[in-house]
Formats: C-alpha cells, sequence, structure tokens
C-alpha cells in the first residue's frame, strides 16, 4: 500500500499572500521510485513545490519537477491555473532551490517520464484548494454564501452583484483559512487551458541568449577547472607532475583529486590548455586490454547459454516449439551510446562559512544534494542545490561524478569553481546505454501466426538484479499476444560505466522484438500490420495507434518510385506511439524522408510539447539507429567528438507528421515514447527496400545496396 | 597577454588575454556574456556561432586576436529588444526544447536571411546544417526560419 499521499499545508507567505506547500503522491511512478530509492524514509515530509498568491496578483509556481527541455515547466504550470483559474500572464514559474531543511526526498527529480504523470492530479487538487479558500475569502468579506461567488482569470466574483475581488487582495485572508480536503475541480469539458497549445514559459528567454544553464553560472572571485580523468575505465594516477600545466598562463592551481587531477585556471581555456600540458602516469588497470570485439563477443556468446535469470514465462514455450515447424532464430546487436547532451556537464561549487553550494542543471537535484552532502563531508542542512535549466539530459545529468568532482575542488583550492566537461569528456566519461545482444527463438503455427517466442538477452546494467534479472534490460521484448513466451537473462558484468539513456531498455528491446516481429511475418506471409494487429489485440490503444499510423501513411498505397515503408510501434510510460517510416536507399546508405507518428498519451496539456517530444525523442532514436556507436578500444571510448559521434543534422531530418489520438483517459509520459520505435521502423523499411535484414545497430555498420 | 580591440555589439571592446584564446572563452568567462554557447571546441556544433563583420562563425575556433579591429555581434547583441525578426519568428514557432543550441541556431539564421533574404529549402539545409540540436528541433527551426522570412518582408 501506498504510504505516499498528497496533501496541501499553508501558511501565509512571509512576503504577504497565501503560500501553499504542496505535497507530493507519486501516482503513476511509485513502482519505479520504490526500486530506485526505497520507500518513503522517515523525518518530517517536507513539501515538493509552493504556490505562492501575492498581494499583488502574481502567482508564482516553485516547480519541485526540473525541465530538461521537453517543457513541463510550462505544462506544469498549464494545470495548476486551469483549476485556480488564474490570469496565464500573472503566473510565473520558477525551480525549488534544494534545501534539506525545507525539501527532500527523491521525488524532487524529473525522470522516467513522469513529470506530467505525477503532477497532474495533485497540481489539480492543489489549484482547486487554493481557488476555493479565495472564494471563501471574498464570500467572507461581501458577507454572502460561498455559492454565490464564481472565479474567472484571478478574481472571485460576487455573481449577484459582479463586484470583482482580485486574488492578490484576497490572498493575506485565504491564508488564514485551513485547507479544504476535497476542494471541487473542473469537469474537464470545461477546461480552457488544459489542451491548449500555449507558448512555452522559457522561450523567450532561449531565443535571446537569457536562460541560465548550469554551465552559464558565474560567482564573483570563481575559478575555472577541467579534471583530467583516466581513460581507461577503472584505472587511476600513479605519478604526476603539473610543473608544465602551471606554466600555462592564467592556471592557479594543479591538484589531485580522488577521481583524477584537477586543472584550475583564471577562464575555461587555460584549464583546458593546461591538462594539455599535464604529465601524468596512468596505472590503467585491469581493462586495458578491452575491447568492442571482445564484448561483442561475449555478449554474443551469452546469447547462447542456458541459466540465466528467468525474467518471463507463460504458457509451454519448450513443447510448442517441438510442437512447431522449423524453428525460426535470430540474434540481434546494439551498442554502448553516450547521451552527447549539447550542453557539456557543468556544476558551479561554493564553500564558504559551513554551507556548500552547487549550482547545476540536474535532473534530480536530490541526488545532486546527497552527492555534494558525501563529497563535501557537511550535513545535509549545510548543503543548498539550486538547479538550473539544463542543456539536453536525456537520462544523463543525475548529479552524480561531475557534482562530486566540483565540490572536490572547490574544496581543495578554496574558491569558487565551476568544473567543465569538454567534449571528449562527455563522450568518453559517461554512463553509456549498455551494449547487448539477444537471441530470439519463435515458431509459427500451422497458419502462420507465432504460437511461441523466446528472447535471451545479454546487458549490461547499473541495477542490482532482482531474482537474477535487470528489469530495465528485459522491459519490451516480449509485450505480445503470444502463447507460449520465455525470456531469459543474461549479465555480462562488464566494467563500462552504463545508465539511463532516453528511454532506457526499450531503446534497444524496441528495436529487436518489433524487428523480429517482422521477420515472422515474412515467414508466415503475412502482412506486417497485419500480424501487429494480432499481436497486440489486448491492447486497444496500441491497436489504436497502429491502425491511426498505419492509415495516416497509406499503408499498403503504392509510394513514388525507390521509396519504401517500415512500421514498428511501442507501448511505455504510459502512452503509445505506432511509427511508419519511409525511406529510399541513397548511394549505399538509408535516407528517411518521413515518418509518420500517431500517438495515444492520455489527456493532452499542451499540444505543442506533444508535438515537440514526439519530434525530438523519434530524432534522438534516430540518430543512434542511423550511426550511434560507441566502441571500446583498449578500455577506452575510442570517439571524442561530433566528427565520430555524430548526431542527425538539419539537411537529413525527415518530415515528421505527428497525429495525436484524443483521448480523456490519465495523462501518459511523452518525453521518452517516440525514441525506441524508429529504428525498427527504419529497419523495416530497409528489409523492404533491400530485402537485406539488418539485425544489429547502428544502421551504418552495412553497406546497403 | 596582449591588449586585443574589436566593436562588441556596436561598443569598442578592449581585453586583455592570450591572443591564441578562442573568442568563445574570452566572450563568456573574461567579458561574461554567455549566451554564446561551448558545445564542441572544433566547430562541429554550431552552438558557439556569433557574426564576424557579419558573417557567421564559429567562436570556439577563432583565435581572439584574429577579431581585432572587427564587428563582433553575439546573441545578446543582435536585437536589443530581443526582437530581431528571426527571434520573433521563433518565438512564434515555440522552436526551442533545452534551448542550449538555439543562441546559435539563431545566429546562422540571421546570418543567411541577411545573405539571402528568400532562401529555398536547400539554402536553410546549407546553411543550418551546422548547428546541430540535440533535442531534435529541425523542423521547427525550419518552419521558424520560414517564419522569419515573412517577418522580414520577404516571402519565400
Amino acid at each position: 500500500m501506498s504510504t505516499r499521499r498528497a496533501f496541501l499545508k499553508t501558511s501565509a507567505a512571509a512576503t504577504g499572500g497565501l503560500l501553499i506547500g504542496v505535497y507530493f503522491p507519486d501516482v503513476a511512478g511509485e513502482a519505479v521510485l520504490d526500486a530506485q530509492f526505497g520507500p518513503p524514509g522517515g523525518g518530517a515530509i517536507t513539501p515538493h513545490a509552493f504556490i505562492r498568491i501575492g498581494t499583488d496578483d502574481l502567482v508564482t509556481l516553485t516547480i519541485h519537477k526540473p525541465d530538461n527541455g521537453q517543457g513541463t515547466e510550462t505544462s506544469i504550470a498549464q494545470i495548476l491555473a486551469e483549476e485556480l483559474d488564474c490570469d496565464w500572464s500573472r503566473i510565473r514559474t520558477e525551480f525549488a532551490p534544494i534545501n534539506a531543511a525545507l525539501y527532500g526526498g527523491a521525488l524532487q527529480g524529473t525522470f522516467g517520464s513522469l513529470a506530467i504523470r505525477t503532477t497532474y492530479d495533485p497540481m489539480r487538487r492543489t489549484g482547486a484548494a487554493a481557488r476555493d479558500m479565495l472564494m471563501q475569502a471574498a464570500a467572507a468579506r461581501w458577507g454572502i454564501d460561498k455559492s454565490q461567488c464564481r472565479t474567472e482569470n484571478g478574481a472571485v466574483i460576487n455573481t449577484a452583484t459582479n463586484a470583482r475581488l482580485s486574488y492578490g487582495s484576497l490572498a493575506e485572508a485565504a491564508a488564514k483559512l485551513p485547507v479544504p480536503a476535497n476542494a471541487a475541480m473542473k469537469d474537464p469539458a470545461q477546461f480552457k487551458l488544459i489542451g491548449k497549445p500555449l507558448q512555452r514559459v522559457d522561450t523567450p528567454a532561449k531565443v535571446t541568449g537569457k536562460a541560465t544553464f548550469g554551465i552559464d553560472v558565474r560567482l564573483p572571485g570563481m575559478l575555472y577547472a577541467v579534471v583530467a580523468r583516466s581513460a581507461v575505465f577503472g584505472g587511476k594516477v600513479a605519478r604526476f607532475d603539473g610543473t608544465k600545466a602551471k606554466a600555462v598562463p592564467g592556471v592557479t592551481h594543479v591538484v589531485e583529486i580522488p577521481q583524477g587531477i584537477a586543472v584550475v585556471a583564471s577562464n575555461t581555456w587555460a584549464a583546458m590548455e593546461g591538462r594539455r600540458a599535464l604529465q601524468i602516469e596512468w596505472d590503467e588497470g585491469p581493462n586495458a586490454t578491452l575491447t568492442a570485439a571482445g564484448i561483442r563477443e561475449a555478449l554474443i556468446g551469452l546469447t547462447s547459454k542456458a541459466g540465466g535469470g528467468m525474467a518471463e514465462q507463460h504458457g509451454d514455450f519448450d513443447k510448442a516449439l517441438a510442437a512447431a515447424g522449423q524453428p525460426i532464430e535470430a540474434l540481434y546487436e546494439a551498442p554502448y551510446l553516450a547521451h552527447a547532451r549539447l550542453e557539456p556537464h557543468a556544476c558551479v561549487a561554493r564553500i564558504a562559512d559551513g554551507i556548500c553550494e552547487i549550482w547545476t542543471g540536474t535532473q534530480i537535484p536530490g541526488q545532486a544534494h546527497s552527492t555534494a552532502v558525501q563529497a563535501s563531508g557537511l550535513r545535509p542542512e549545510q548543503v543548498k542545490v539550486h538547479t538550473t535549466y539544463m542543456g539536453g539530459s536525456y537520462g544523463s545529468r543525475g548529479g552524480g561524478a561531475f557534482v562530486a568532482e566540483a565540490v572536490e575542488v572547490a574544496k581543495a583550492v578554496k574558491s569558487p569553481v565551476k568544473l567543465t566537461y569538454s567534449r571528449d569528456d562527455e563522450l568518453q566519461h559517461d554512463l553509456y546505454r549498455p551494449a547487448s545482444a539477444v537471441r530470439f527463438i519463435a515458431a509459427l503455427d500451422s497458419d502462420g501466426w507465432p504460437s511461441a517466442w523466446s528472447a535471451r538477452i545479454a546487458c549490461p546494467t547499473w541495477m542490482a538484479l532482482r531474482n537474477g534479472v535487470a528489469r530495465e534490460s528485459v522491459e519490451g521484448i516480449a509485450e505480445y499476444d503470444i502463447p507460449n513466451v520465455k525470456v531469459e537473462y543474461h549479465d555480462p558484468k562488464l566494467p563500462i560505466p552504463t545508465g539511463y539513456w532516453r528511454s532506457v531498455g526499450l531503446s534497444q528491446n524496441t528495436f529487436f522484438a518489433e524487428s523480429f516481429v517482422d521477420e515472422l511475418a515474412t515467414r508466415g506471409r503475412k502482412d506486417p500490420v497485419e500480424l501487429r494487429r494480432r499481436l497486440y489485440a489486448k491492447s486497444p490503444r496500441l491497436l489504436g495507434v497502429l491502425n491511426l499510423a498505419a492509415e495516416k501513411a497509406r499503408w499498403g498505397t503504392p509510394l513514388p518510385q525507390g521509396r519504401f515503408r517500415g512500421i514498428a510501434a511501442v507501448a511505455g510510460f504510459g502512452s503509445f506511439n505506432a511509427q511508419v517510416a519511409e525511406v529510399s536507399i541513397e548511394q549505399g546508405k538509408v535516407r528517411v524522408h518521413r515518418v509518420v507518428c500517431a500517438v495515444d498519451c492520455g489527456r493532452v496539456i499542451n499540444p505543442t510539447g506533444v508535438i515537440q517530444q514526439a519530434q525530438g525523442a523519434m530524432v534522438y532514436g534516430l540518430s543512434a539507429a542511423l550511426r550511434g556507436n560507441i566502441t571500446i578500444d583498449r578500455g577506452r571510448v575510442a570517439e571524442s567528438n561530433f566528427h565520430q559521434y555524430e548526431p542527425l543534422r538539419m539537411h537529413e531530418m525527415p518530415v515528421v507528421d505527428v497525429h495525436i489520438v484524443p483521448s480523456t483517459a490519465a495523462p501518459g509520459g511523452m518525453g521518452e515514447l517516440t525514441t525506441p520505435p524508429i529504428a525498427a521502423a527504419v529497419g523495416n523499411a530497409i528489409y523492404a527496400a533491400t530485402g537485406k535484414r539488418i539485425r544489429r545497430l547502428p544502421f551504418s555498420l552495412e553497406k546497403l545496396v | 597577454m596582449a591588449n586585443i580591440t574589436f566593436t562588441l555589439n556596436g561598443t569598442s571592446q578592449t581585453v586583455d588575454v592570450v591572443p591564441e584564446m578562442p573568442l568563445l572563452w574570452v566572450l563568456r568567462d573574461v567579458i561574461g556574456l554567455t549566451g554564446t554557447k561551448f558545445g564542441c571546441g572544433m566547430a562541429l556544433c554550431g552552438a558557439c556561432t556569433v557574426h564576424l563583420d557579419g558573417q557567421p562563425v564559429r567562436s570556439c575556433s577563432t583565435p581572439v586576436k584574429s577579431v581585432a579591429g572587427k564587428r563582433v555581434v553575439t546573441i545578446e547583441g543582435l536585437s536589443p529588444t530581443g526582437t530581431h525578426p528571426v527571434q520573433r519568428a521563433w518565438m512564434e514557432v515555440d522552436v526551442p526544447q533545452c534551448g542550449y543550441c538555439q543562441s546559435g541556431q539563431v545566429m546562422s539564421a540571421a546570418a543567411l536571411l541577411a545573405r539571402k533574404p528568400k532562401p529555398t529549402d536547400a539554402d536553410i539545409d546549407e546553411a543550418m546544417r551546422g548547428n546541430l540540436c540535440r533535442c531534435g528541433t529541425y523542423q521547427s527551426v525550419r518552419a521558424a526560419v520560414q517564419r522569419a522570412v515573412e517577418l522580414s518582408g520577404g516571402r519565400s
């Protein structure tokens, strides 16, 4: 049972007005959170967000969910403003400065496409409660019953006299009232803001250079640092000589920290030049012989090895396989991937007067906080985290190593410090999407429909195994209506650091499974859409997006000469997506011209946001599918910059047609939804074009004819 | 160290720095204009794009000594009120997601329109292909460039 409950607490704001603290339950994300952070601990429960209604009529929402760029800063405010019935032009947003004394809890983070899913209901309740209190305050002032009041655009209106009292003029009186437990919420049919394509609140700052990212923070007396780390994973500094580095103009310090050697200077470039001049002898440790070929061999080997953790089993796979004719077997592979967020990791740290403050863009300020507590050696209440905008994250800005390094350097040089990663650092010291391999074995019944499906996955993990299985590594590998299924998992235990990458396990497993489904369609002589209708039969919403995408892409109708289609779909994050890719083969390479993208994400808060995420998350997956590949050479990452790890560029961008299913279902996640299907949609289109089934990503490894 | 003088956003600016220091770091760390972003340091991503005598250049790979006596315009100086047609178009289309690449995107687009008031799709591809966007806003960028053409009085 849930021990987390949403509730509200009110007080008069220090600056005058009404202040409401919101305590969030994690509605959809409870299982995820418990798995990662354990059940909510004891101690004081502290609010995750604040609503402040000032006497100046400004409504300020202090949001506990950092915005990775997906626009939730806007859509969370939209939800609140809807129920509060306030003037949208008078709403302001800010990110909660994490302060252990005030806030706390693992919920202070944005991940798992949970931002809207976990805030929709509590934000509505908060808005409704505040509105109710403002109406009560107005009714008391007018000496009438609350039922004779209504609200509109930031004011309470006396329905008998049409007199108006602005929220600001009522805020202080409202602050003295108890918070109603169950204030009436709007009938969604009456929504005026939810469902509207309001302009994002952060757009003006982001097109004028005024938005502050972690890398932009400047403090008086601040120095600039970069760190030389062992290129080989697990390597250590044996000895170093900083003499030449210190001779570089602008370099002020060369210091050893647990993560390597920090070079500190009066500007970032001098620090980078100093690092180039460092002389370090590394103890490379046992991983220095690790190669991409060796990793591949280990992964593939495990896919033939019995005795892995049993992730899923229903029906009787072995019996069904024996009863069927020829088994169909295929091996699929995916590489390590870096996040390649455009803003390199950066963190400003200042330790003074027993307080450690950090400024950084992080998805999980709670984690950044605990990292800084540990690195500084201070108590939690002595550490403050200021959350800035993030220049992309995609799962990578938890708040780990880069925060620890900044704090270590600030400690060592006794001065405020900005630590910055170079692009090499970004690509070579990431937490990578793991490489993986899967061996499928399936059988068809006498009518050509799949009767048995097994998958044996080898995929390194950063998560603790449960019953021998890393859940993230097997998600989405066998989600079909097939009577006999078996999924096994092996952890190859490789020393490459891995972590969350947009859409996590689905980022590779949807490619594997939705490609293999097409193989079964070919073998069973079924149309890929026809087969999927059968395999998705138990998920009406997945079926819905499949049919919508097929219809909008005019599946089955002729295309211009040289163009071919492929389809794939995914269910995840409380949402559903199907994509049809249209490709051609040009000079041995695939070119994606158009992607028809059907989305069912439940109730839409902001359609612009949904379209942006549908396009953007798809592009993220397409970049990886076409040529994303982190390769390990002698224990280190071979790629160092965008010439070797090159995301999709403007001239390669397909036209994306996003179609949204109208829905009144609970809002689903959009931040990751469309990343998983694109690789399979493109791979299936390549097969249609060439008859060549590509079972290994990225597609650039294969010369297409 | 050497004194280097150039015009920055319409005002004369003198800095005392190592002449080889890239303009990007002079702008960000020495002068304190952080709207121009660091992304790669090798002129591969376009996040650091500024105008040098009206031409788009990657400031991460432009030694500050090479801008002596020249005019540099950054995102902060593109329009004092943030209402350059490209910026207005970007706001109308609501282009940015994380927003980190957008200073560079806006500067590249503004330089394109200054050179070619009515760019074709191919012109847009060519002018914008050096600006990476990891959030995948390219379709919005294209729409916004086309809108900026209209706002500038041109018709594509």
